[in-house]
Parts: structure tokens; sequence; C-alpha cells
């Protein structure tokens, strides 16, 4: 557990530095973990599992737009913990569920344990519906289409520049939506 | 978008820049500052006798009072903005503006005074300084949300609560200024309850838009 955490907060120093690659591992990595604390708060709330992937991306993008609230000298887990608890009892409270989550679903949770992933496309996909038409073409091309900034630049006859700052608002909206639901 | 695809997406926003909680408050604060100012020198003003004012020791404490609370609000907004702070220290913080002013209390008991203490504590312009603080803090209160929104605070309304009490430190510290009634006992009542009107309403905003 040590060693994890170790390893999250050097990625995630890296990550802060610039280094995509590092980040990229980083939510990779985290991933599992969360997604396995989401079916548990959903399980004990006698919720069904299958919402729990809306939460983990809900919690990714809360991690990726407050990720300027870290501070580098401290240790990423209980930073990335209390995120998760935050986005989970938002989840639960929405879905008209008071619930006490407990920190320790996330700390407990064993690296070995990584249920399958949902199919369907969930709630970001949906709200990706509702961005302005350039938000969403530079939203899909990368995140679908798997295309580089560069390349996306170039499809769309856009700057590079004008494609980071369409995808930082597109991605800022997507979380408001999703907040405001 | 499944799970990888969105993580791929924000691996590429990775090079966004990005702004610390403490720069975003302060361009709120600065944001705000022109119109608390604006309301201040158009309606209040500074008091015409400030020179001789200057020369009592009790007219400075208050300065020393609001200021303490504005200073020791900011660091504790700041560190509230954080998702996984606790709010241990916090209040310790706060506790250094009552320490002056129970200091400064404790000061003008030990000299015989003009007035007797009930006429110091009720003052003259007790009305004016419920209205005034209030007033002048609004401004101030939404630049410093506007800036907090940047952080992620654990206890949204518990941060703006404390966005309130810097809110109406600062605006404490321009109605110091025009306010005749030097007496730390009018300040311990007034401009006590003064912020605590304007915590309430941080806390009230808070509760509602610092949430992230």
């Amino acid at each position: 557990m040590r060693e994890r955490d170790d390893e999250w907060t050097d990625l995630m120093r890296s990550a802060i530095s610039g280094d995509r690659v590092a980040y990229h591992r980083l939510l990779k990595a985290v991933t599992p973990v969360l997604r396995a604390a989401a079916r548990r708060g959903l399980a004990r709330a006698g919720q069904p599992a299958d919402q729990s992937e809306d939460i983990v991306q809900d919690i990714l993008l809360a991690v990726h737009l407050k990720r300027h609230t870290w501070d580098v000298s401290a240790p990423f887990a209980p930073w990335l913990f209390a995120i998760a608890r935050n986005k989970l009892i938002d989840a639960l409270r929405r879905r008209g569920r008071r619930i006490f989550v407990d920190i320790d679903d996330f700390a407990e949770t064993l690296a070995g344990e990584t249920p399958a992933e949902r199919a369907s496309p969930g709630e970001v996909a949906a709200r990706l519906q509702s961005l302005p038409a350039r938000q969403r073409d530079v939203l899909r091309s990368i995140a679908i289409d798997g295309a580089s900034i560069k390349d996306t630049a170039a499809r769309f006859s856009m700057s590079e520049g004008a494609v980071r700052v369409a995808l930082h608002r597109g991605l800022t909206s997507l979380t408001a939506k999703l907040q405001g639901q | 978008m499944d799970t990888d695809q969105l993580i791929r997406t924000l691996a590429a926003d990775n090079a966004w820049p990005r702004r610390s909680v403490a720069v975003a408050l302060m361009l709120g604060l600065l944001a705000a500052a022109p119109v608390s100012l604006l309301m201040f020198f158009t309606e209040f003003g500074i008091r015409p006798d400030v020179m001789t004012a200057m020369r009592n020791p009790f007219f400075s404490v208050k300065f020393a009072v609001t200021l303490a609370l504005a200073i020791s609000a900011i660091a504790a907004s700041l560190h509230l903005s954080r998702p996984e702070a606790s709010l241990k220290g916090v209040g310790w913080l706060l506790l250094i503006p009552a320490g002056i002013l129970a200091a400064a209390i404790g000061g003008e008991m030990m000299i015989p005074q003009r007035l007797p203490m009930m006429t110091r504590l009720v003052g003259k312009n007790s009305w004016i300084c419920m209205i005034a603080i209030p007033a002048l803090s609004l401004p101030i209160l939404a630049g410093a949300l506007i800036g907090l929104r940047h952080g992620a605070p654990a206890r949204p309304a518990v941060a703006g609560a404390v966005a309130g009490m810097l809110s109406a430190g600062l605006a404490a510290t321009l109605y110091a200024s025009h306010c005749t009634d030097d007496s730390p006992l009018f300040v311990a009542t007034w401009y006590t309850l003064a912020t605590a009107l304007v915590a309430a309403v941080g806390a009230l905003a808070g509760s509602k838009w610092l949430r992230y």
C-alpha cells in the first residue's frame, strides 16, 4: 500500500511538471481502485453497481480540473480519496440516498481488484451532446478517435492553441453539466 | 465515452496552465476592491478629525483587529480550499483577532474613561456600522467566492463562512476609518455582529457555489 502511494505521488509530481505520459499512467493506475470503491459505495447504498463508471468518470474529471489544489509536498492518495469520497457522496445524494461513505472504502482497496468496466456510454457521453459544436468536435476527435492535438488542429483547420482552449473549455463545461443535473 | 477515452483526453489537456487558488483569490479581491472603495468614498468617507483620532491608540487598535481578521481569514480560506483539508488549526487562526480585541478591552478597562461602559459599547454609530460593514463586504465576498471557486473545499459552507469573515475584515478596515466610535467594546459588539451576519451569508453562498 505504501509502495503504491509513493508511486502515485511520484507520478503526480511528474504530471504536475508537465509529463503527459506520467499523468496518463497515474490516471490509469488509480481508476481500478476508484471503480472498486465506487461499486462498494453503491452496493452499500443498495444501488445497482452499473452506475459505478459514471462516478469514476466524475471523480477523474474533478481530479483533473482541481489538480492545482494538490500540494506537491504532500502524499497524493489522501488528496485523491478526499475528492473521490466527495464525488461518491454527491452521486449517492443525487440518487436520493444519504449515506456515510467510509474513507477506508478507498484506502483498503486491493490493487488486484479490477471489476469489469461497464459497456454503456454513460453520463459523460450523454452530456457531450449538449456542448457547443466546436468543443464537442474537439473532444470527440481526441477522446473517441484518439487523435492528437496536432492532428485535431489539422482536421478542423484550427491552431493548436485553439484546440487546447476548446478541449479545456469542453472538459470544464462537461463537469459543470454533470454537477447541474 | 468510455473511461479509457476520458483518461486519454484528460492527459491531452495536461498542458493547460493551472492557476493556484491563492492567485485566483487575489485576483477576485482585486477586482472587487474598486467597487467597495467607491461605495465607501461616495457614501461614507474618512472621518474629518482623522488627524486627531490617530493620536488615540484605540483608533489604531481597530485596524489591528480588522486587518488581523482579514489576514487570518485569508490564510484559513486558502487552507480550506483543499479537498483533504481538516478544520484543525483554522479555529486557532481566527482566534488571533479575537485575542487582540480582548487585550484592547482589557487595556481600556485600566485607563480611566470619561464615558460609562454602556455608553461606549452602544456608541453613536451602531446602526450605521451594522449596515456599512455588510454592505461594503458584499462586493468583496462576491470576488472572494469567484476566486475560491477555483479550489475544491471539503466543506463548502465552512469555506464560505470564512470567506464571509475575510470580506467583513476588509470591509471593516475601510469602515473603521469612518466610524468615530473607537472603544474596543463598541468594536467587540457591533463589528462582531456585522461579521457574523456576513459569515452567515457567506456560508449560504458557499454551500451553493463552492461545491465542486
